[in-house]
């Protein structure tokens, strides 16, 4: 390997070729700063644009100082990082970024989490020169039922713009207007609505300010918590647990199931219930549709069409209404689990502890922030009340735990309230890319097979390659499994289904790199894939905990389905739990 | 296909219709022109061409009478008909659309005797107002693909490139690197593809050189991209030109098609083998287009902002392939080296920067347009003897070489002889070749201020200091102004200048920050005569102007108070008046009102 070997800050260090001056300093202890760099490890992406120019360094016998993240090393470079030109250049480039961005740090949803904040405090800016004499750009703030847009606060970063169109393939956001007007937004500056947006949140997610922040419902919860007249429960998603230590200084990976529990509580929620439970729940559905659609397609029924696509990931459904409507039919029409958490919440649940679904206001904890959008499609309420009234995301969750002065490392673990609360693990590792289709393989093969599974892990279907595919022995019928996180890689399968190329029996789909566990909601990963691993070893060490770890056998999924639901797929199943899926294709423009 | 034939004409009469003369009807002049030769039967005898630009764009339109080598200026439609009827079958010269030289007030009719055209050596504008642009036929009967043959029947693409090399041959689009150099590392880096481009994405203000050779000699351009294809191993060749120079668009695409019909462009050029074509792209008329990383983005349908250099184009561009990109001066130069030898090229022009260069002369010039000069000419040369002079006999202040983006050099910069080098030494720029000319009423910190408004608006908004610190330049300039600057004012604007200058991605950027640093350097008593007297010595600053009425010249007419839109003036019928400047509002209505010079700008 050809190397080059360079002098930085007095220190000699040889590095590959192609290696950045940006990573060479960091071998060598020294932290450049940077506003827009953004590395993406295991995804093999970096978002360089070179635009913050708060990385800039002294390269000797250059005429201008040199973006370190996007300029390569070179033999014989003498560098200088922290010079007094390039502190002064540095100081004064801050200056202009923080001469054009609102001082209202006090009510920020991202005070305490912005990178621009902590810059400003490495860089020891006490005074903005010129303030007085200042204008700002300023942008219309755009709210989407999952995503405000309020780019006044938006530095041209362009880290949105990378998780949009290189990583997910969105295409909702880019660069618009030119000089001092520039900024980030959807095309003719159409609302996030109005455009391909998935609401997947991984723009958020990397956006380092506040210009980028999910739709907050904590007052709105905090509302009806108060408010004597109303039952407050609440679920949880796999993925929250595994993270929400995080936001409390614990180590990436810590489960922190029981405290949540506790945590949610102490906040007043009457019920805490598990969204695992409706995860075996879904299985049960969208298992037996599959074994439907494969025993009809064995059998040479062209009209049951296989691949079947997983259906529990709303980010997923807007991807596939807006850039594969061809193939609405494809996907399983199983509503997600905290859709079929809400319905069953507020029909049989409600009924069980006799009150009205009104006065029930079922609350969802969800590593996302496209499951805001989802609760709100119009299709998921009756008479005008939601199944499922509020979302939040594990991020809004751990600041209302703060607000609450819930001291969450001291909490004593609870367990989750029955039925409702009551899972196996399969339905813990719905969290994890490659989990929901683990879940259905351990029901499907006893359904399909009548065996029982001896081996339950299969670790085939485990892992973190975007794509991935496996195949699984159903007593001698090969189970061709294709897997993709991320919706690039969705993309990618998806154009081989359209092609009609496609060699799989079912595909699980996640939109977010890592499944739930890299949502759009969670504590902010900065790119750190050593943070995701972490949490995936999380949900399969609770997985492997749980004594019933198939959906089938969780008593209270069978109770539900012989007081309630009758069969899979019965017609109250079908009214209650499944759903129908939309052409967004033809959008129109919208006038402001 | 068009016909070529050589006829004898005993006289030809050339009308410019570059569109500076266009847009002033120059087309009615030539239709006129046709119609009365065809009333008197002279069609045959007279030839009326339509030409490109000859470069004396302030005096248009102009046309030309061959061989008599007399130019008429100004010339309306009306004037057809006598041009016909004295000149060209009388014989007489009509006095009245005859040249006035500004500086000895004399008429100069003849081209070769005008002083704008003796210092002139024109290379890239060979042609330019002297072939009909709009035929293949006028044109290689100058020698247009002339090399092109040469090259592929006789030469290898190594030796062409060493060629290009040796004639010292650099840029013209601004930065001046070695185009032979930049040849060879196309040339060298291997792929299945790679593309010619001809940046002709001309954005400065007042710039309109590139605009006039493809307007007057498109030819030149093309048979050069396709010497370059050959060089480099590329068969398609990219045009990236402004939607906004329809004239040229529309040349170009005659000039495209008359080659492809007689073969000059498409496959087996000359019988060689070697394919080439060229197609045509057109930007949206941004600015920062021009740069050769965001032209590209451009091209391929992305946002037009720069990216970081290296990798350079020649190493991953257009499509992520090899792209050699030229300006659109520099492709006009190849031919003429390659027909007449490096050598001949070399040795015109400075040590370091060899040929010559166009300049466009905009500003407070007497001779306004197009001229093209050996390197190493002076500003001088440049400004007094070819340029005419200043306007009006005031006097030389300052000219911004460059664009936009260029410095401001002054008195003791006018014996600089012209090179890359030099202007950069001076504090100033080569630029695409912009010269923009200002006199003693021109204010140095408007100017500053103006040019920063240019670039403001055609910041792409990708970098930071570019996107944000410009507009605070701007900001501060206006400040200082209005009169509310101080002398820190002046401090941070050096500070934030040389900082965009150090820290801005592209050379947008990296250079717009100059005419504020160059009028600092030069013009330090303007800046402090803006904020320590509150005062605008140049009077071009509204705010710090005040209009006072002299009592001894006042003879109370009531004129001024009456044509005072905000009643700022009082007194009485026959006494001096008075005017009251917390209400005036520097409108000027008074002064051009009143008789008596009672009315003066303080």
């Amino acid at each position: 390997m050809e190397t080059m070997k360079l002098t930085i800050d007095n220190k000699i260090i040889e590095v590959p070729k192609g290696t950045t001056l940006f990573k060479a300093a960091r071998e060598l202890g020294i932290e450049i700063p940077t506003l827009c760099y953004m590395e993406l490890h295991d995804l093999n992406i970096e978002n360089k644009p070179a635009g913050c120019r708060i990385c800039v360094v002294e390269v000797q016998g250059r005429r201008n100082l040199a973006p370190s993240c996007a300029t390569n090393c070179e033999n014989g470079m003498v560098v200088k990082t922290h010079s007094t030109r390039v502190l002064n250049a540095r100081r004064t480039v801050m200056e202009f970024i923080l001469s054009d961005h609102p001082k209202e740090c006090l009510i920020c949803p991202k005070s305490g989490s912005c990178d621009l904040q902590n810059m400003a405090i490495r860089l020891g800016i006490r005074e903005i020169p010129g303030t007085e004499i200042a204008k700002m750009s300023t942008y219309r703030k755009d709210t989407s039922p999952s995503i405000i847009r309020d780019l006044d606060k938006c530095i041209m970063c362009r880290r949105c713009e990378t998780m949009c169109n290189d990583v997910q393939t969105v295409g909702a956001l880019s660069a618009i207007n030119r000089g001092f007007m520039a900024v980030v937004s959807p095309a003719f500056e159409q609302n996030l609505e109005h455009s391909t947006c998935t609401y997947c949140g991984q723009c958020v997610a990397v956006c380092p300010t506040g210009a980028l922040t999910e739709v907050d419902h904590t007052p709105d919860i905090l509302r009806a918590l108060a408010d004597p007249t109303k039952t407050v429960i609440v679920q949880t998603a796999p993925a929250v647990r595994a993270a929400l230590g995080e936001e409390f200084g614990m180590e990436p990976g810590t489960l922190v199931t029981g405290k949540m529990v506790a945590a949610l509580r102490v906040l007043g929620f009457k019920y805490v219930f598990d969204t695992d439970f409706a995860a075996d729940l879904t299985i049960m559905e969208e298992g037996s549709e599959f074994l439907d659609r494969l025993s009809r397609h064995l059998k040479g029924d062209e009209s049951a069409k296989l691949p079947i696509l997983t259906s529990c990931c709303p980010g997923w459904v807007n991807f596939f209404e807006s850039y594969f409507p061809d193939l609405k039919d494809i996907p399983s029409t199983a509503k997600s689990p905290q859709q079929m958490f809400g319905a069953i919440a507020k029909t049989y649940f409600a009924e069980k502890i006799g009150i009205g679904r009104k006065d029930l206001v079922v609350v969802s904890i969800m590593p996302c922030l496209a499951k805001k959008y989802e609760c709100q499609r119009e299709e998921f309420s009756t008479d005008g009340n939601r199944d499922v009234d509020y979302s939040i995301s594990t991020r809004e969750l751990a600041a209302f735990i703060k607000q609450a002065n819930i001291d969450l490392n001291n909490l004593e673990s609870e367990e989750f309230d029955s039925p409702m609360g009551e899972s196996t693990g399969a339905g813990v590792i719905f969290g994890n890319t490659g989990g929901v289709i683990e879940a259905a393989v351990r029901t499907a093969y006893e359904l399909n097979t009548g065996k029982k599974l001896e081996k339950v892990d299969f670790m085939e279907l485990r892992g973190l390659e975007g794509v991935r595919e496996a195949t699984i022995d159903f007593n001698g019928t090969p189970i061709r499994i294709g897997i993709a996180h991320g919706l690039g890689n969705a993309r990618k399968l998806l154009n081989d289904v359209r092609a009609g190329k496609s060699k799989f029996h079912a595909i699980e789909i996640m939109a977010c790199p890592g499944g739930c566990i890299g949502g759009g909601g969670q504590p902010l990963h900065h790119g750190n894939s050593d943070i995701i691993k972490a949490r995936a070893a999380a949900i399969y060490r609770e997985d492997k905990k749980k004594i019933l770890r198939k959906s089938h056998e969780n008593p209270f999924i069978i109770k539900l389905y012989k007081e309630f639901l009758g069969k899979p797929n019965s017609e109250k199943a079908h009214h209650l739990l499944h759903t129908h899926y939309f052409d967004k294709k033809k959008k129109f423009i919208v006038k402001q | 296909m068009e016909e070529i034939k050589m006829v004898k004409y005993r006289k030809q009469i050339l009308v410019c219709s570059g569109a500076g003369c266009d847009s002033r009807h120059s087309e009615e002049i030539l239709d006129n022109l046709k119609l009365e030769l065809e009333a008197l039967a002279l069609e045959n005898d007279i030839q009326v061409i339509k030409t490109g630009c000859f470069g004396l764009c302030g005096l248009g339109p102009v046309v030309k009478i061959m061989p008599d080598d007399i130019i008429y200026t100004k010339v309306t439609p009306e004037d057809a008909v006598e041009i016909i009827s004295e000149h060209i079958v009388k014989g007489k010269k009509i006095e009245r659309l005859v040249y006035k030289d500004p500086l000895t007030q004399k008429l100069v009719s003849a081209s070769s005797e005008m002083a704008s055209f003796k210092k002139q050596l024109r290379i890239v504008l060979r042609n330019c107002g002297i072939i009909d642009p709009e035929s293949i036929g006028e044109a290689i009967a100058r020698d247009a693909y002339l090399a092109l043959g040469k090259v592929l029947k006789e030469m290898k693409p190594v030796d062409v490139i060493k060629l290009i090399q040796d004639s010292g041959l650099r840029g013209r689009g601004g930065a001046g690197f070695p185009t032979g150099l930049k040849w060879k590392l196309a040339f060298e880096n291997k792929s299945d593809e790679k593309y010619v481009v001809c940046n002709a994405d001309e954005g400065d203000p007042g710039a309109f050189m590139d605009r006039s050779v493809l307007e007057g000699d498109p030819h030149s351009v093309l048979e050069a991209m396709a010497i370059c294809g050959y060089c480099i191993g590329s068969s398609r060749g990219l045009i990236y030109i402004r939607a906004e120079y329809p004239l040229a668009v529309a040349r170009l695409i005659t000039a495209i098609k008359q080659a492809r019909d007689i073969g000059l462009l498409g496959n087996d050029i000359f019988g060689s083998g070697f394919n080439f074509d060229i197609e045509i792209k057109y930007g949206a008329g941004a600015f920062v287009c021009g740069e050769e990383t965001a032209l590209i983005h451009s091209m391929e349908g992305l946002r037009g902002e720069p990216t970081v250099k290296p990798p350079f184009p020649v190493e991953s561009g257009f499509r992520g392939k090899p792209t050699n990109v030229n300006n659109v001066e520099t492709f006009a130069c190849i031919s003429p080296i390659i027909l007449k030898g490096a050598s001949w090229f070399s040795s015109i022009g400075t040590e370091k920067s060899k040929g010559t260069k166009v300049f466009a002369l905009a500003g407070k010039i007497n001779n306004v347009g197009l001229i093209e000069v050996p390197m190493g000419t002076t500003l001088r040369e440049v400004i007094f003897e070819i340029g005419g002079g200043i306007q009006y006999g005031k006097k030389f202040k300052a000219v911004q070489t460059g664009g936009p983006s260029g410095g401001c050099l002054t008195e003791k910069h006018l014996d600089t002889p012209i090179d890359f080098d030099n202007l950069v030494a001076a504090g100033s720029m080569m630029g695409s070749g912009g010269m923009i000319v200002m006199d003693e009423d021109d204010c140095m910190v408007s100017i500053s201020k103006y040019y920063l408004d240019f670039t403001m608006d055609e910041s792409c908004g990708k970098c930071s200091p570019c996107r944000i610190g410009n507009t605070r330049l701007h900001e501060l300039l206006e400040h200082i102004c209005k009169g509310n600057g101080t002398m820190a004012d002046l401090d941070r604007l050096r500070n934030m200048s040389l900082v965009i200058k150090d820290t801005a991605l592209c050379g947008l950027g990296q250079s717009s920050p100059n005419p504020v640093l160059s009028t600092l350097e030069n013009f330090m008593d303007e800046y402090v005569a803006h904020v320590v007297d509150k005062k605008c010595p140049a009077g071009k600053c509204r705010d710090l102007m005040q209009y006072f009425i002299i009592s001894d010249n006042c003879v109370g007419c009531t004129a001024c108070a009456r044509v005072c839109p905000v009643n700022a003036i009082t007194g009485e019928r026959k006494e001096p008046h008075l005017i009251n400047p917390s209400i005036c509002i520097k409108c000027g209505a008074c002064i051009e009102k009143c008789k008596f010079d009672a009315i003066i700008i303080k």
